[in-house]
């Protein structure tokens, strides 16, 4: 900063000189920087159009037939020409039975949202039971003392 | 959209019934359909399939190989430029096979792959406008039972349809055949199939009796499956 202040008190027979070709150079530089920025502001144009915006799509396009058809793996081997690969087809053939049985316990067991709203149902129950307990018992204290209770801190008496 | 599924589609033909089953879940677009605004066309002819929760296909018959992401196919090693092998899988491109996409392969210790050998491999990348990349490790850098295949055997080309059928969990082919004879097979998504026996008349029996039942039903395999093992057993005896 304190360079450009000086620079701009120069006069122009210093400026001249063989030793301030760079700053001078420098100078112009700002110059036609701030030229520009100016130009830009006042041209920059702007497409009048509503904003774009990329929809997601309700597919997944391209999938082989592999995952269409559920297709097996396509290496195999029989009573034994190929015990490796005979070992993958069993690790194969496991994977697919835990899918197969975890897809049925799901649809046997209950869902998570279910649970959460049989206990929040069921808490309800138990929240009531107890309210009305204590309900009872307040309703109880209200008659014999007649006039309903504070429910501010009671300092205990010193006995 | 019941009324579509199971059905003849040619290209072109709209659908504009396919929606999730729930909010949050996507709709699986399989081959043969793509999305066009808000409709879903047909690329391809052939039969409508559709899989719970929400997957749809096409069914065709095809020779010509499309990569797709995923696929598990059979390649043939036909260049070796540099870092990298092209491995012609019967789509439109050579596919880039990585070095260093075998299973205990680093940069000084170079798998020992040749021109003209065959490998069983994953589409990594499978793109319409890209060249199609594969690699013979899972995620773990395992090899799973992908990478070259020797020891001899014999590799057959066969309609996209029969390799999608023999490894469908509904088809008895294999099954069938494996109760019956010691065999080894591989299957690519992309309608090559290798298969070894014991000996070559069994590799031949194998490979015919695996082409033969590209038209035929579960009983048909069946009873095709026990004719072979008697012809064969009776091979034996001579």
């Amino acid at each position: 900063m304190a360079a450009k202040k000086s620079g701009s008190h120069l006069s122009k027979n210093v400026l001249q000189m063989k030793f301030m070709q760079r700053s001078v150079l420098r100078l112009e530089k700002e110059q036609n920087e701030e030229d520009k920025q100016k130009v830009i502001d006042d041209e920059h144009w702007v497409l009048d159009l509503p904003d774009y915006q990329i929809k997601e799509s309700k597919y997944l396009k391209d999938q082989s037939y592999v995952i269409c058809e559920q297709l097996q793996f396509g290496r195999q081997s029989f009573l034994g020409c190929n015990p490796e690969i005979e070992k993958l087809m069993q690790a194969h053939k496991l994977e697919q039975e835990l899918k197969v049985s975890d897809e049925k316990e799901k649809q046997n067991s209950v869902s998570d949202q279910d649970m959460a709203q049989r206990y929040s149902s069921l808490m309800g129950i138990i929240a009531k039971k107890f309210s009305k307990k204590r309900q009872r018992n307040d309703e109880a204290n209200d008659d014999e003392s007649g006039e309903p209770r504070s429910k501010s801190f009671m300092k205990p008496s010193d006995d | 959209m019941e009324k579509h599924i199971g059905c003849l589609v040619m290209p072109g033909d709209v659908l504009d019934c396919i929606k999730p089953v729930e909010e949050n879940k996507k709709v699986i677009l399989g081959p043969g359909l793509i999305e066009d605004g808000n409709f879903i066309k047909i690329s391809k002819p052939g039969i409508l399939k559709f899989r719970q929760p929400g997957v749809y296909w096409i069914d065709c018959h095809q020779k010509r190989y499309v990569p797709a992401k995923n696929d598990s196919v059979i390649g043939i090693i036909t260049q070796k430029p540099g870092d990298i092998f092209r491995v012609d899988i019967g789509g439109s491109e050579l596919a880039s096979l990585s070095y260093l996409s075998f299973e205990g392969a680093t940069k000084r210790n170079r798998p020992d792959v040749k021109i003209g050998d065959i490998v069983y491999a994953k589409l990594l990348v499978a793109n319409k406008d890209m060249e199609p990349e594969l690699v013979c490790i899972d995620s773990h850098g395992r090899s799973s039972g992908m990478g070259v295949i020797r020891k001899g055997g014999f590799l057959f080309h066969c309609h996209i349809n029969l390799a999608r059928k023999l490894l469908n969990p509904e088809c008895v082919v294999l099954k069938q055949l494996g109760r019956r004879f010691k065999f080894e097979i591989a299957v690519g998504i992309n309608g090559r199939v290798w298969v070894k026996a014991n000996n070559e008349i069994q590799t031949i029996a194998m490979a015919n009796a695996v082409m033969a039942s590209e038209l035929m039903n579960n009983v048909q395999i069946e009873t095709m499956c026990k004719k072979l093992s008697k012809v064969s057993s009776g091979i034996d005896e001579d």
